[in-house]
């Protein structure tokens, strides 16, 4: 699904990686690790398209893509650091709101049942700003389920999350591996994921 | 709850999200206008204060000089320009800044719909935020400088026709001081308002115009071409600048 030939990466004058190499085919996941500050961030948002690697190439389905470009932005979701919510809205405008602007076509009824099952079911109409840092990383996952992107970037995906959480989450990815999607996560803690779904990435080592 | 998982879309909806392509410019267009009107009717303390920011502005000139009818008729077109570019200008910072804070802007240039689209959009909720409530008082506010019923007519044409322009430029500056520390709203005033300054000088030049009895068409006529060449260029322009921010 998506390959990386001999990227490098970096940020102001710092060279961070060079010539990583790594493939994730159709229901399998990489999860990337490494000490702080050696680059995971830089190569999410690389694999996302929203920057440029230094030197190598970035693979979707076997044809070489630039940053931003068409098929990557269709094909792509990405949650980074930010969690892109609004706290002027509702949790369900901001979900609604995500989730139109990336061209999905879910409705009301899809966007509540995806906001029951991550359990902000009844906090649906608070605005975002009363909501805790770990409900505001759960309509990130309703997000991330309404989507439909074969390819999700997850940066620190488990931040803020408790228990609860990190299990929903690891059911989201499950089902999307199951469903023939890829993965690529940078964490540092064990989602508990598959083992065999699984390659590891270590950066910096 | 761990276990409950979310519904799943068929292995087919993949390749039918893939194959969706960015044909809906429009649609784009129409996301960020919507959501970035409803964040404005959200927050409305704050169109409040730079509404009143533009009426005092206005309001202050006639205080500080002698309340004389010819006077204050020939500054009248002048000083409300200027507030306006002020009033405009005061409201730009948040244009992007905000959503590239919170993250919004990379899920925005993520988006399958053109960001110059998405970025038209945003432009034309800051122009009915901020331009139209300004082009909509002028007329009030012209009362002060005993402006004659034709002047105010060219004064708020040349507004409406105006007022986008600055919000398109402004848009370009904006995106442009993305990501500098502090905000970097004086770095915009400075790389913006000369900019601003064709717009100024047609804006109310045309009302002089017509005050001397040779007519607005020609410099309305000005500020339309340059609003048409703003709406063509600007947005490709911005859309660049905020990729580099978020490179």
């Amino acid at each position: 699904m998506l390959e990386v030939h001999d990227l490098a990466g970096r940020r102001g004058h710092a060279d961070l990686f060079a010539g990583v190499d790594f493939r994730v085919p159709a229901g399998g996941a990489v999860v990337v690790t490494g000490p702080n500050g050696t680059g995971k961030t830089t190569l999410l948002r690389m694999l996302a398209g929203l920057s440029a690697p230094a030197a190598g190439e970035i693979r979707l389905k076997g044809h070489k893509v630039a940053p931003f470009a068409p098929e990557l932005r269709a094909a792509v979701a990405y949650a980074g650091h930010l969690p892109a919510l609004k706290d002027e809205l509702t949790a369900e405008e901001n979900l609604s709101s995500l989730v139109r602007l990336a061209g999905g076509t879910a409705g009301p009824d899809a966007m509540r049942s995806a906001l029951d099952r991550v359990a902000l079911g009844r906090r649906r109409s608070l605005p975002a700003r009363v909501l805790s840092a770990g409900q505001r990383r759960r309509i990130g996952l309703a997000r991330l389920a309404l989507l439909e992107r074969p390819v999700w970037i997850l940066d620190e995906p488990v931040t803020a999350l408790d228990a609860a959480g990190i299990g929903l989450l690891a059911t989201l990815v499950h089902d999307h591996l199951d469903r023939g999607g890829a993965a690529v996560l940078a964490t540092h803690q064990a989602l508990g994921l598959e083992p065999s779904r699984v390659q590891s990435l270590v950066l910096g080592g | 709850m761990s276990g409950m998982a979310l519904r799943s879309p068929a292995p087919a909806a993949f390749e039918a999200a893939a194959g969706r392509t960015a044909d809906g410019a429009l649609a784009g267009l129409r996301w960020a206008a919507a959501r970035d009107l409803r964040l404005a009717l959200r927050s409305r303390a704050e169109l409040g204060v730079q509404l009143l920011f533009y009426v005092i502005v206005v309001a202050l000139f006639p205080l500080s000089m002698t309340p004389e009818r010819n006077l204050l008729a020939t500054m009248g077109p002048g000083v409300l320009w200027v507030a306006a570019l002020l009033a405009s200008l005061l409201s730009l910072p948040r244009l992007f800044a905000t959503d590239h804070a919170d993250g919004t802007l990379e899920q925005i240039a993520l988006s399958p719909y053109p960001l110059e689209a998405l970025v038209a959009g945003k432009v034309l909720a800051h122009w009915l935020t901020t331009g139209l409530p300004v082009a909509l008082l002028a007329p009030l506010l012209a009362l002060q400088y005993y402006l004659d019923a034709g002047s105010v007519a060219v004064l708020v044409a040349g507004l409406l026709l105006g007022t986008p322009i600055l919000s398109l430029l402004g848009a370009v500056g904006a995106a442009l001081t993305l990501g500098l520390r502090g905000g970097g709203g004086s770095l915009l005033a400075l790389l913006i308002l000369p900019l601003y300054v064709p717009v100024l000088i047609f804006g109310a030049g045309a009302v002089d115009a017509a005050r001397a009895g040779l007519g607005a068409t020609a410099n309305l006529s000005l500020l339309g071409a340059g609003l048409a060449l703003a709406l063509v260029g600007t947005p490709f322009a911005a859309a660049a600048a905020v990729r580099i921010a978020l490179d």
